[in-house]
């Protein structure tokens, strides 16, 4: 992929990076928006939605509470989408490798929040006393390069990642040894376990819950035997 | 210390949208020295334009750095501190008392949007897209459904935040015993868990795609793995655990 090709995807993951935090946390930096969207830009929307879904289950386990750390799921959602969708759909090994590529996008672009946050804290140390006489220009000066910061910090993360794992995904693609169903089956019960554990770790405190999952599960069976 | 307001209140529609629309970049320069203490002195910032003196006056300048000081809550619940703490400025309520009701406001703000909204809301939008994409809609419709599903609950909720904290002023804690934040979270996790219930089986089944190869062998592993990540709750990060397995897998792939 050449630097060039990269420049839409970077854009895309520059806005929905934006969106995790700083404006407008409408969610469509959440992967299952975010692969599907960059599956669009690459013209294979079902292949981004696809990584975007088991993506999805996986970001149940870090939901942005506070000021706690967690991945960033917008760019990482934008790579994964664009690599998956850019392998043939054959290939039993795209999904895997392209998933690993994703989850280590939003790992590292989750720490390339805390420092643009810590970049804030020390701009915000530099004004402090404009901004304790109330001067609106430091105020929105410290606002608005926050929020450029954060659209740059989005669009950098996703054009590194697509610069080096695009080729990587493409080579590890070409030896895959597994066969097509183990490599599928591998990730359906990651994303399973993640997203069963993480539901239960936010909903065991719930009246009732057991039972609503339950009967969940029987509507599930009924339809599995109408079909 | 003055208790009554001293001067009236009235906000010019526009200067309410801007508000508004400030809201949703509340969180433009959230850093952690003062968290999103900025972003409510940003989203006032347009009313307190109203202040005696205007821009520049020692009003306006005294509120701004003010509202810009440390300040948490939930971004889509800080409307109602946003709302309130103009309404007391405007009105002309003492400094000291502006701050003690800040300092109050923050932790149920942070606590209650938390529980309705990161733990509840998302995670059961999340769960009625997959249920889309599990009956086999396609991109448009699982996209479409959890956009509109979930910033129809994340509009309306800013909205309302602000427009009650600017009409109830410094009286606003009422506004948090709302049923809805005080039970949403309890229904909204029940419909989740319903959800759950169908959803996860039927997107699973699509991802794995046709074919029963593998089945007993995928739900044997799945359950073994969520019994150990629920058993362990906040001792282990799923998402780590995923990346370490999946890690380990491609390494393997590769090599054989």
């Amino acid at each position: 992929m050449t630097l060039l090709e990269a420049l839409p995807i970077a854009l895309l993951g520059a806005l929905l990076g934006l969106d995790v935090v700083s404006f407008p946390q409408a969610m469509v930096s959440r992967p299952i928006v975010a692969a599907t969207l960059a599956g669009a830009f690459i013209g294979n929307p079902p292949a981004g939605l696809l990584i975007g879904v088991v993506l999805e289950m996986i970001a149940l386990d870090t939901l942005p509470f506070g000021a706690s750390r967690y991945p960033e799921w917008g760019s990482a959602g934008v790579v994964g989408g664009a690599l998956f969708a850019a392998q043939p759909p054959t290939m039993p090994g795209a999904l895997p490798a392209s998933l690993l590529a994703a989850l280590l996008t939003a790992s590292i672009s989750g720490w390339s929040m805390v420092v643009l946050r810590r970049l804030i804290a020390s701009r915000l140390e530099r004004t402090r006393d404009r901004m304790e006489e109330g001067s609106r220009d430091a105020l929105l000066s410290l606002h608005i390069s926050g929020m450029s910061m954060d659209l740059l910090r989005g669009g950098l993360v996703t054009i590194t990642a697509m610069m080096i794992f695009a080729p990587l995904v493409r080579a590890i693609v070409a030896v895959w040894g597994s066969d097509s169903a183990p490599s599928r089956a591998v990730v359906v019960v990651i994303a399973a376990m993640v997203a069963g554990g993480a539901l239960w770790k936010v909903f065991h405190s719930v009246r009732y819950v057991l039972w609503f999952l339950l009967a969940g599960l029987v509507v599930w069976m009924v339809l599995l035997v109408a079909r | 210390m003055t208790d009554a307001p001293t001067r009236s209140f009235e906000l010019p529609l526009r200067v309410r949208l801007a508000m508004y629309f400030r809201l949703f970049a509340l969180q433009g320069s959230w850093n952690y020295e003062t968290l999103n203490g900025t972003g409510v002195g940003f989203a006032m910032e347009p009313a307190l334009r109203c202040l005696p003196g205007g821009i520049g006056g020692p009003a306006y300048r005294s509120a701004l750095a003010r509202q810009s000081r440390y300040f948490n809550a939930h971004p889509y619940l800080a409307g109602i501190a946003v709302g309130a703490l103009t309404r007391a400025e405007l009105e002309g309520v003492d400094s000291v008392r502006i701050e003690r009701f800040r300092t109050a406001l923050a932790g149920p703000l942070g606590s209650v949007g938390d529980r309705l909204v990161w733990a509840s809301w998302l995670p059961f939008c999340s769960l009625v897209a997959m249920g889309v994409y599990g009956a086999g809609g396609s991109a448009l419709a699982v996209v479409g459904t959890f956009l509109l599903l979930y910033n129809a609950g994340h509009f309306t909720l800013r909205a309302w935040g602000l427009r009650t904290g600017l009409s109830r002023g410094l009286n606003v804690a009422s506004a948090l015993g709302n049923p809805v934040l005080r039970h949403g979270p309890q229904y909204i996790g029940c419909a989740a868990a319903f959800m759950a219930g169908i959803a996860l089986p039927l997107a699973l089944q699509r991802v794995a795609g046709p074919g029963r190869a593998l089945v007993g062998g995928i739900i044997g592993a799945a359950l073994i793995g969520i019994l150990l990540l629920a058993r362990l709750r906040e001792r282990a990060e799923g998402w780590r655990i995923a990346l370490g397995v999946l890690a380990i897998f491609v390494l393997y792939s590769v090599l054989t």
